[in-house]
């Protein structure tokens, strides 16, 4: 499935597969159009799971135009990071816990850099590879980041990062270790959107990941889509639930479950798709709740800084695709989202960070409200690590500090253990 | 009262190249007012039919998203930097 063009979301207008991701005529997002696939179903499938255990397994529905990079992601660091097969867990005691039967966590931590960010940098870089750019460069709240700075050291490549002043620590260092140009800028990430989109103009020879590149980046996000299935035995899970920070994500891993649907690769329907967002930052949840197709822009204040997006640039899409698949968009509390992290980590063992804490607090409160069908096969989207948002669960319990004798800790553990 | 607008490159073909021009106006919309009639191919590239601002289209004075202000009625002051740029996803 070769791509064969970009094409304007809004009016249709075509243009070259170039770094450019804005329509000229209308100022729409720009996005990749593959040539239709002539290959039957069982073919494709053996072509797919005889593939490479990262996302290139999926090279047939990424906009590579010379493929994928190297024959061997995990052994030659210049074809760069080897990106995505990440788990997909039964999560039967989280299910349990919200009185659901099944639930399955897919978890976008086990990436390189932590986050499900190494899927859409690996396919945004092989493409700027192709068309022959010197440096790599994002805005980024954190993640991205990361995952920029290691994609380019492993490329041999500059990388310059962009970020807000305020970020956490453990992601401003885990971007600055590989070498990366780490730009704080004093502003929000909507700010440094802003910044970037203007350096953009000023920098051609330099790939900004989510910007320039933005139309083959976002493409990466419907690799997670791909596994999910695959993973599930070539089957589409009921319900999705997915963080919303710019919407891209969300918007992609729909596209993804259908693409797959529309070449009959999978049958059945698409699942229902559950966004979620932070109360402190909720410009798409808030529209939804209104019954509007657009964002009103807000100004974060949020734990979940890898969500604190205010200007969501596919926020309609997203509005678009939850009303029409019978979902939602809802927002939860900074006490919400530290609940969710510490009923994932004592369920499932998986510590996640603040934006996957998100998504479980909404899986809580739709399941607590009933708006899920007890029989349904649901999927949880984990997309990031938590020991990059460790304050978020400082004082959230107490170690035991005591004398290196027996005595102490049967003192200590008195009622434990009697 | 003239405001500096900066142009995005993805609109200097519908203004010959120009990346910044001065145009008169108190408010955001007086000055986009001057700035079509400058360079009358920008009207349709960024006002929808209703006349407002089409939706991937963000509007900042002083570097502040307009929409945090009065919107199109946002005062302009004297020298100000008009800038308009395409909204893009992705963070």
């Amino acid at each position: 499935m070769a791509a064969e063009k970009l094409k304007c979301k809004e009016c249709g207008t075509a243009y070259p597969l170039e770094a450019r991701y804005v329509c000229e005529r209308c100022f729409g997002p720009l996005e990749v159009v593959y040539e239709a696939l002539d290959a039957d179903v069982a073919a494709l499938r053996r072509r797919i799971q005889a593939g490479p255990g990262d996302i290139w397994r999926y090279a047939d529905f990424l906009p590579l135009v010379a493929g994928p990079p190297g024959p061997s992601n995990h052994l030659a660091s210049r074809a760069g990071l080897p990106a995505g097969w990440t788990p997909l867990i039964s999560a039967d005691r989280l299910a349990e816990r919200l009185g659901l039967r099944e639930v399955w966590v897919k978890n976008d931590a086990a990436n390189p850099t932590h986050s499900f960010k190494d899927r859409v940098v690996a396919v945004a870089s092989a493409r700027a590879r192709e068309l022959g750019f010197a440096a790599l460069a994002c805005a980024s709240t954190g993640n991205l980041g990361n995952a920029v700075a290691a994609q380019a050291a492993a490329l041999g490549l500059p990388s310059y990062v962009f970020i807000p002043a305020d970020l956490e620590e453990a992601k401003v260092l885990a971007t600055g270790v590989y070498g990366a140009n780490v730009v704080s800028v004093r502003g929000n990430y909507d700010d440094v959107n802003r910044l970037c989109t203007e350096l953009s103009a000023e920098h051609e020879d330099w790939a900004f990941v989510n910007i320039n590149m933005r139309p083959y980046y976002s493409e990466g996000s419907k690799t997670v889509a791909f596994e999910i299935i695959e993973q599930l035995g070539w089957e589409l899970p009921d319900r999705c639930i997915v963080p919303v920070a710019s919407g891209s994500l969300f918007t992609k891993i729909h596209r993804g479950f259908q693409e797959w649907l529309d070449l009959g690769l999978v049958s059945g329907r698409l699942p229902t798709m559950n966004g979620a967002q932070a109360e402190g930052c909720a410009p798409v949840a808030n529209a939804f709740a209104a019954g509007q197709d657009f964002c009103q822009p807000v100004k974060p204040n949020t734990i979940a800084k890898s969500l604190a997006i205010g200007n969501p640039a596919d926020g309609p899409y997203v509005l678009d695709i939850a009303r029409r698949s019978g979902g939602s968009v809802a927002a939860v509390s900074d006490a919400q989202i530290r609940d969710g992290i510490s009923l994932l980590a004592e369920t499932t063992g998986i510590f996640t960070e603040t934006a996957g804490g998100v998504s479980v607090a909404v899986l809580s409160e739709l399941a607590g409200r009933g708006e899920i069908d007890p029989d349904e096969r649901v999927v949880l989207l984990i997309t990031g690590d938590g020991l990059k948002t460790l304050d978020a669960v400082r004082g959230s319990f107490e170690a035991h500090e005591i004398d290196p004798s027996v005595a102490a800790f049967d003192a200590a553990f008195a009622q434990a253990v009697s | 009262m003239a405001a500096t607008v900066k142009i995005p490159t993805q609109l200097r073909a519908a203004t010959g190249g120009v990346s910044e021009t001065s145009v008169d106006g108190a408010t955001v919309a007086e000055v986009l007012d001057g700035l079509f009639v400058q360079f009358g191919e920008l009207r349709e590239r960024i006002q929808d039919e209703q006349g407002g601002l089409r939706r991937f289209v963000n509007v900042y004075v002083a570097g502040e998203d307009i929409r945090f202000l009065d919107g199109v009625n946002t005062a302009v002051p004297d020298g100000a930097e008009l800038t308009i740029l395409p909204a893009v996803a992705g963070g």
